[in-house]
């Protein structure tokens, strides 16, 4: 199979195995998005973690750690499925704490309240999931199944996010103030996290199917799913022109494309407090890594 | 190390690949693949395997060399059979 046989082949919906032949550029095209993706799970954890010491009651705490381990174990299994496309972990490791590779936009920005931490479980969430959803679709298949076990854990932090919200907004005005001031604060980058509205047909993840949903179809999906959850609580959204025309399409303020590219190239008001926190965590433990492969050796 | 983990997820089930892992020993890798697929209760047994001991079989040599419809249900065309033994019984048309 050559690759304009191998792309038609995909396009098909056919399915590829680790062992199979592919072309180079597919090989690289899903290193690039699945690590990506593997980085994200590893630096989105670092938001909430700050959280769990300060998480407002014992349950919340559990839960969170709870959470804080799926994204982890997440990470997990994704920088797996890049290791036995020729990447090793080790690589991976080393290059997301060189700044050289990338990891999702929200995960570059600070979380100054617990309305912060609810929001993101909530909506941060679900925006990924949306994502992850449509994975389960990717032409790669090993990646598509672990996409199962993924999509089938964040179902529950959607709870948990949903729940946090929920007891904040019944609660005080001030803890409705908090969550007010959280969607307020993450309106932008949760409008920036499903990528320019590129045509599919010129995104080279979309030739391969890699993914198969363009990003413009996420984020309706997104807003049509959530817009209305977000109003029935009583809350807004910092954004005038959104509504929703008769035939069902969003309209909405251009998100700031260039807010995006800044952050996601490594210049996120968090980027390099978390970045360092990750380089000073692996040569904290690399002594327990050491004895563990010295004991197994 | 790899090693593959096939999860069964109630009593009686078949065990189905669930992922692989990635443990310096089978000990660690127990660990590890009980956090990764057992830490919500969602399989009652697991089967971790070094990767190496998996023996792969692929397509072409999985499906039949052979003609051998006689091993399968397709196989076993009796329509027009029936009619012409039913004929020639004389029950045609009956049954």
């Amino acid at each position: 199979m050559n690759d304009t046989e191998f792309q038609a082949y995909v396009q098909e919906g056919g399915q590829v195995e680790t062992g199979d032949a592919m072309p180079d550029d597919y090989r690289k095209a899903l290193i690039k998005f699945i690590e990506m993706h593997g980085n994200s799970e590893l630096m989105g954890v670092l938001p909430e973690r700050e959280w769990i010491l300060r998480a407002p009651t014992l349950q919340r705490k559990l839960a969170l750690t709870a959470k804080v381990q799926d994204e982890v174990g997440h990470s997990q299994l994704i920088y797996r499925v890049v290791e036995d496309l020729g990447k090793p972990r080790e690589a991976c490791l080393e290059d997301l704490v060189a700044g050289k590779t990338k990891f999702h936009n929200v995960f570059h920005y600070p979380t100054k309240t617990w309305g912060d931490v609810a929001v993101i479980a909530w909506l941060v969430d679900a925006a990924a999931i949306i994502s992850q959803k449509a994975l389960l679709k990717c032409s790669y298949a090993p990646y598509a199944r672990i996409m199962k076990k993924i999509c089938w854990e964040e179902s529950f932090h959607i709870l948990h996010g949903r729940d946090c919200i929920l007891a904040l907004m019944t609660g005080t005005d001030e803890q409705r103030e908090l969550v007010q001031e959280a969607v307020t604060r993450w309106w932008g980058p949760l409008m920036q996290f499903h990528g320019n509205p590129i045509v599919a047909e010129d995104d080279p993840m979309y030739h391969w199917r890699i993914k198969s949903q363009a990003n413009e179809d996420a984020r309706q999906q997104f807003l049509d799913g959530y817009v209305p959850q977000i109003w029935e609580l009583g809350l807004t959204v910092p954004d005038p022109k959104l509504r929703q025309r008769d035939d069902g399409v969003w309209e909405y303020s251009e998100p700031d494309w260039d807010e995006l590219k800044h952050v996601v190239t490594g210049h996120g008001p968090k980027t390099e407090e978390r970045l360092g926190f990750r380089r000073w965590s692996r040569e904290e433990t690399a002594w327990v890594r050491r004895a563990v492969l010295a004991d197994a050796a | 190390m790899i090693f593959e983990v096939f999860r069964q997820e109630r009593e009686g089930q078949p065990f189905q690949h669930g992922g692989s892992l990635e443990a310096p020993n089978l000990a660690f890798a127990e660990t590890y693949a009980r956090e990764l697929y057992g830490r919500r209760d969602e399989s009652f047994a697991l089967w971790i395997v070094p990767r190496e001991s998996v023996e792969e079989v692929l397509d072409p040599y999985v499906a039949d060399v052979f003609d051998r419809d006689y091993r399968r249900v397709d196989g076993y065309s009796l329509k027009v059979k029936l009619k012409e033994a039913r004929e020639r019984a004389g029950t045609a048309g009956t049954g």
